[in-house]
C-alpha cells in the first residue's frame, strides 16, 4: 500500500515553525516529507496544530519559520492561486451562486481553458463521482453527501497533483462518512494523487491512510502506517489516542532484550515489551489493547506471568463482548471477547487470571 | 394503528376524543393566538392611529374638495346647469343664490376659507371673497330703509318673528330648519344640533320662500351657533333683501292679497310700497362691488371646483392644471413639480450610489477584521447615529461654506485659488454630501451583516482552485454580497426619496427635495391638498420602485440583518 512512500519526496516540511501571536509556537520544529502518491493523513486532537500545516501547505498562512517544498521547489513565497493544489474545505465551500457546472468549471475559467475542453473535463469530473445528472442543480439543493462529492470533484477537475482535505467528512453521518472514506481513498489511489487529509476521527484516519501522522502540542508524535501506529504506539500520547487502551502503572524490574517484567504497583509481576524504558527501575506506564487480554489460559504462552482479576460488569454488544475488570487496583481495566459459539460469558463476582503475549503489552513513557 | 388517532375511511382525520383533528388543533392553537394578538395589540393600535390613519386622511384629502359645495351650496346647484363654453356669465339666479350663500358664509366668517381655496387655483379668488363678504350687508340696508319708511314695525324682532313662525293653529312649513341645519353643520364642519326655538308658517313660506328660507337661515345661526333667543334679535339685512325680492316676484300681489295671516296688513302696506323700494339686480350688485364677478374665468373656476371630489391637487402635483375648459398643462413658469420629482431621483441616485461606494469597503473591513477590532470600528460607524441629525447637518455647513474648514483646507494647499473658492453647501453637491454621511450607516449595515455571514472559505477556496485575489473577489465574495447591497439600496433610496431636514439646510435652492415642497405646503401656504397630493404620489413612487426591485432582485434576495 505503502510502495510510494518515502521514495520520493513529493512535498517536504522542513523545520517549519509557526506562530499567530509571538508567544507560542504552534508549530513546533516540524519535519515531514510525504511521497507523491501518498495518502497522509494528520490526526490530532483540536489545537494540535494539524490545520495550521495544512493551511501553510495550501498558502493561506506563511510558516514563521522554516521551509516548504513542493515537488523540490520552495513555495513559501508563492501565492495560493498559482500552487495548483486542489483542496477539500470542511463544509465544502461551495459558490451558492453557482451552478454545480458553474462551480466545477470555476477552476477551468480561471486557468483561460477554452470552452468545449473546459465541458468535457466538468463532465468527466462528475462522472467520476456519478453525479453527471446534477449540473444545473445548486449546491443548496443538493444532500450533504451530495455537495460532498460535488467539492472532491471541483478540487479534481483542474487535475492537481496534490489535493488536501480538511476534515472533509465532519457534516456528514455515519454510515456517509464510511462510504465516502471507501470512495475518496479508491479515487486518491485511481488518480495516483498525493492527498493530505487532516481529520481528527481516528477511524478514518486508520481505514483511509497510507500514513498517519499523529500531531500534538504542536509535534508530530508519531508517524507511521495504520496498523504501526494501532499495534505499537511509540508513546503513551499516541497509545491513548488511538483505539482503546488498558493501562497500567508500573516499575521495570527486568529487561531481557525485547522482553521486560514490570512490577506493578500492587506487587503483581506482568510480561512486556520494552519501547520507550532503558534501565532497571524506571516508571513505566503499560500499554494493552483489551482484545489482546486472555483469560482462556490453553490459549496462553505457556510460563507467561498472569495476573488476578475480579469481573465487575459484563456489556454485551452484539459482536463483541465488552467486561470491566478489577486489575491490580485499576477499575477500569476493559477485556473485549468475540461473541463466537464458543466463547464464555463471564459473570460479575468470578475471579479469573489474565495474560498475554509480552509483545502486545507494551512498556512506554510514564 | 395503535396510537390514539383513527381515521375514518374517506372522512377528515380524528382526535382521540373523536372531534376532527383540524378543529382540535385550531382549538389548542387558538389560545396561543390570542396571546400572540394581545402581544402586539398595543403596537398596532399605535401603528393604525398614527400611521395608517394620517395616512389614509392624507390620500382622502389629496381629492377631498367638499369645501365649495359645503361653503356655497345653492350656488354650485344652480351653476352645475351653466355651460362655460357659451362665453356667458351666468344668469341671475346664480347671483341670487351667490348672495344668500355668501351672506351665511360671511357671518359664519367662512367666505374667506373658500376663498383661499379657490385662490390655489385661480389668484386673486382671495380678495375677491373678502371684499364682497364685508359689503353683502349694504344691498340689505337699502331695502330696510325703506321697509321701516314705510312702517317702523319692520324693524322689531318680536314681530318678525310672528310674522314667520307658525302659532295659534297655522301650519307648519316642513323641513325648513332641518335643511338650515344641515347646511350649518356642512358650512362649519361639525355637527350643529338643538332646538331654534323657531318654526316656519307654512302659509307665508309659500307666499315668500325667498323670504322665509333667509328668516330660517337666520333663525337656525342665531339659536344654534350665536345662541340667542331668536325673537328677541334683529333680522339680518339678507331678509329685508329676500323680503324685496318675494314682494317684486309676479304673482306676489294676488297671494299677498289674499292672505290673513299674522301681519297681514303690515304685508300689504310694504306690498303697495314696492315701487319705492331700489331697483337693483344681484347680478348688478355683485358686478358692482368687484367686477370679477362679471368674469368668465372666476365663475369658471367656480364652477370646476364645485363637485366634492376634484383630481385638481393631482393635477397641480404633476405640472397640469383642471382649467374651465377642462385639463391642460400648467403655464411653464408654473412647472416646478416635475422637476422637483426628478432631481428628487436623480439625487437619491447619486447618493444610493456614493454610499456603496463609500461604505462596500468599510462594511468588507469590518466583516473580515477580528472580532474585537471590528466592533471598534462598528461603534465609529454608529457614532453618527447617536449625535442629532441637526447638529451633524450644521456640522456640515461650518465645514462646507466658502469661508469653511474644507475650503480653507484646499486654499491652504493650493488646490483653489482663495478668490475661487468652491460652492459646496445650498446647492445640490451640498445636500449629496451631508446626506451620503448621514445615510451611510444605514448601507454599511446591512452590507456587513451579509458579509459576515459569507464565510472565508468561500475565497479560500476561488483562491484555491487557481484564482486571483481580485477574481475570487468579484467571481465568489461580489455575488455573495449582493443581497446587501440590495437591502443597502432600498433603505437609503427610500430614506433620501423623503428626506427633508438636510436638504432644507443646505440644499439652498437648488439641493431641495419634494419633500421641502411638501412641507412648504403644509406649514407656509398651507396647502394641504396639495401636500396631500404630492405625498401620495411619492408614496405611490416609491411603491413602484419597490414593486420594481421584486421583480428585478427579487425581495427575497434582501438581508436587512
Amino acid at each position: 500500500m505503502n510502495a510510494s512512500s518515502g521514495s520520493d519526496n513529493f512535498v517536504v516540511f522542513d523545520r517549519v515553525q509557526k506562530s499567530y501571536d509571538g508567544v507560542e509556537l504552534v508549530v513546533k520544529d516540524l519535519n515531514l516529507a510525504i511521497g507523491r502518491g501518498e495518502f497522509l493523513t494528520m490526526l490530532g486532537p483540536s489545537g494540535s496544530g494539524k490545520t495550521t500545516c495544512l493551511m501553510m501547505l495550501a498558502g493561506f498562512e506563511t510558516a514563521t519559520h522554516g521551509e516548504i517544498l513542493l515537488d523540490g521547489k520552495p513555495i513559501n513565497n508563492i501565492p495560493p492561486h498559482k500552487r495548483g493544489i486542489g483542496m477539500v474545505f470542511q463544509n465544502y465551500a461551495l459558490f451558492p451562486h453557482m451552478t454545480i457546472g458553474e462551480n466545477l468549471s470555476f477552476p477551468l475559467e480561471v486557468r483561460n481553458i477554452g470552452k468545449s475542453e473546459r465541458e468535457e473535463k466538468v463532465k468527466r469530473a462528475l462522472e467520476m463521482v456519478q453525479m453527471n445528472d446534477y449540473q444545473g442543480r445548486r449546491p443548496a439543493q443538493l444532500s450533504g453527501g451530495q455537495q460532498q462529492r460535488i467539492a472532491l470533484a471541483r478540487a479534481l477537475v483542474f487535475e492537481p497533483e496534490l489535493v488536501l482535505m480538511d476534515e472533509p467528512l465532519g457534516a456528514l453521518d455515519k454510515q456517509l462518512r464510511e462510504h465516502m472514506q471507501f470512495e475518496i481513498t479508491k479515487l486518491a489511489h485511481e488518480l495516483g494523487i498525493t492527498t493530505v487529509y487532516v481529520t481528527h476521527d481516528q477511524t478514518e484516519a486508520l481505514t483511509m491512510s497510507d500514513r498517519v501522522a499523529v500531531f500534538d502540542d504542536g509535534r508530530i508524535q508519531q508517524l507511521a502506517a495504520p496498523d504501526e501506529l494501532y499495534e505499537q504506539p511509540q508513546n503513551s500520547f499516541v497509545a491513548q489516542f488511538i483505539g482503546e487502551n488498558n493501562t497500567l502503572m508500573g516499575t521495570v524490574s527486568k529487561i531481557d532484550g525485547d522482553q521486560a517484567e514490570v512490577t506493578l504497583d500492587d506487587g503483581e509481576v506482568i510480561d512486556t515489551k520494552p519501547v520507550n524504558v532503558n534501565k532497571v527501575g524506571d516508571r513505566t506506564l503499560v500499554s494493552i489493547r483489551p482484545e489482546r487480554v486472555e483469560f482462556n489460559k490453553e490459549r496462553l504462552t505457556p510460563g507467561a506471568h498472569t495476573i488476578k482479576a475480579e469481573v465487575l460488569e459484563f456489556i454485551y454488544m452484539g459482536d463483541i463482548y465488552r467486561t470491566r475488570l478489577r486489575v491490580a487496583g485499576s477499575d477500569d481495566f476493559f477485556i473485549k471477547t468475540r461473541n463466537a459459539p464458543d466463547q464464555r460469558r463471564l459473570k460479575p463476582g468470578e475471579r479469573i487470571e489474565i495474560g498475554w503475549r509480552a509483545q502486545d503489552c507494551r512498556a512506554l513513557d510514564a | 394503528m395503535t396510537d390514539n388517532t383513527a381515521q375514518t375511511d374517506n372522512g377528515p382525520v380524528l382526535a382521540a376524543d373523536g372531534r376532527p383533528l383540524k378543529a382540535s388543533l385550531r382549538k389548542a392553537l387558538r389560545a396561543q393566538k390570542i396571546r400572540a394578538m394581545m402581544l402586539i395589540a398595543p403596537l398596532l393600535l399605535f401603528i393604525v392611529v398614527t400611521f395608517i390613519a394620517p395616512i389614509a386622511d392624507m390620500l382622502f384629502r389629496s381629492v377631498e374638495n367638499q369645501i365649495v359645495g359645503n361653503t356655497l351650496p345653492e350656488t354650485t346647484a344652480t351653476l352645475e346647469s351653466w355651460d362655460f363654453a357659451n362665453g356667458e356669465p351666468p344668469d341671475e339666479a346664480v347671483f341670487e343664490a351667490l348672495y344668500y350663500d355668501m351672506f351665511l358664509a360671511a357671518e359664519a366668517r367662512r367666505h374667506t376659507r373658500v376663498g383661499s381655496r379657490l385662490n390655489y387655483e385661480e389668484t386673486g379668488m382671495s380678495s375677491l371673497f373678502r371684499g364682497t363678504g364685508r359689503s353683502l350687508d349694504d344691498l340689505g340696508d337699502d331695502y330696510f330703509d325703506v321697509f321701516e319708511g314705510v312702517d317702523p314695525i319692520w324693524e322689531e324682532a318680536g314681530f318678525w318673528y310672528d310674522f314667520m313662525g307658525a302659532g295659534d293653529g297655522d301650519a307648519e312649513a316642513g323641513g325648513l330648519i332641518d335643511a338650515q341645519r344641515d347646511r350649518l353643520s356642512a358650512l362649519l364642519d361639525e355637527p350643529v344640533a338643538g332646538d331654534v326655538g323657531f318654526v316656519p308658517d307654512a302659509e307665508i313660506a309659500a307666499i315668500l320662500p325667498r323670504t322665509a328660507d333667509a328668516y330660517a337661515a337666520f333663525a337656525a345661526y342665531t339659536a344654534l351657533v350665536d345662541e340667542d333667543v331668536v325673537a328677541e334679535e334683529e333680522p339680518w339685512e339678507a331678509v329685508f333683501t329676500a323680503l324685496a325680492t318675494d314682494l317684486r316676484r309676479d304673482g306676489a300681489g294676488e297671494a299677498i292679497a289674499a292672505y290673513s295671516g299674522d301681519g297681514a296688513a303690515e304685508l300689504q302696506a310694504a306690498y303697495e310700497a314696492r315701487d319705492q323700494l331700489p331697483d337693483i339686480s344681484y347680478t348688478e350688485f355683485f358686478i358692482e362691488e368687484d367686477e370679477d364677478w362679471g368674469s368668465l374665468d372666476t365663475w369658471g373656476t367656480i364652477h370646476a371646483y364645485s363637485p366634492s371630489f376634484t383630481p385638481g391637487y393631482f393635477l397641480t402635483a404633476i405640472d397640469m392644471r383642471l382649467t374651465p375648459e377642462g385639463i391642460s398643462a400648467q403655464p411653464e413658469n408654473l412647472q416646478i413639480y416635475g422637476t422637483l420629482f426628478g432631481r428628487t431621483l436623480f439625487m437619491s441616485m447619486v447618493i444610493m450610489g456614493s454610499c456603496i461606494l463609500l461604505g462596500y469597503p468599510i462594511a468588507f473591513l469590518l466583516a473580515n477584521l477580528p472580532m474585537r477590532t471590528s466592533n471598534l470600528l462598528l461603534i465609529l460607524v454608529l457614532l453618527p447615529f447617536w449625535t442629532s441629525l441637526l447638529v451633524r447637518t450644521s456640522a456640515w455647513k461650518v465645514l462646507l461654506q466658502q469661508q469653511g474648514v474644507i475650503n480653507d483646507l484646499l486654499v491652504w494647499i493650493g488646490l483653489v485659488a482663495d478668490d475661487n473658492r468652491l460652492q459646496l453647501i445650498n446647492n445640490q453637491t451640498g445636500t449629496i454630501i451631508a446626506m451620503t454621511h448621514i445615510l451611510l450607516p444605514f448601507m454599511i449595515l446591512p452590507l456587513y451583516s451579509v458579509m459576515q455571514t459569507i464565510p472565508p472559505s468561500y475565497m479560500r477556496a476561488a483562491k484555491s482552485l487557481g484564482a486571483t485575489d481580485w477574481t475570487a473577489f468579484w467571481r465568489v465574495y461580489f455575488p455573495n454580497s449582493v443581497p446587501g447591497i440590495g437591502a443597502g439600496c432600498i433603505l437609503v433610496f427610500i430614506l433620501s426619496i423623503g428626506y427633508y431636514i438636510t436638504p432644507e439646510l443646505v440644499g439652498g435652492e437648488t439641493g431641495t427635495f419634494i419633500s421641502n415642497r411638501i412641507a412648504y405646503h403644509i406649514s407656509d401656504s398651507l396647502n394641504w391638498g396639495l401636500a396631500a397630493a404630492l405625498g401620495s404620489i411619492l408614496l405611490a413612487v416609491v411603491l413602484v420602485l419597490y414593486w420594481a426591485y421584486d421583480k428585478l432582485v427579487g425581495i427575497d434576495n434582501v438581508k436587512l440583518g
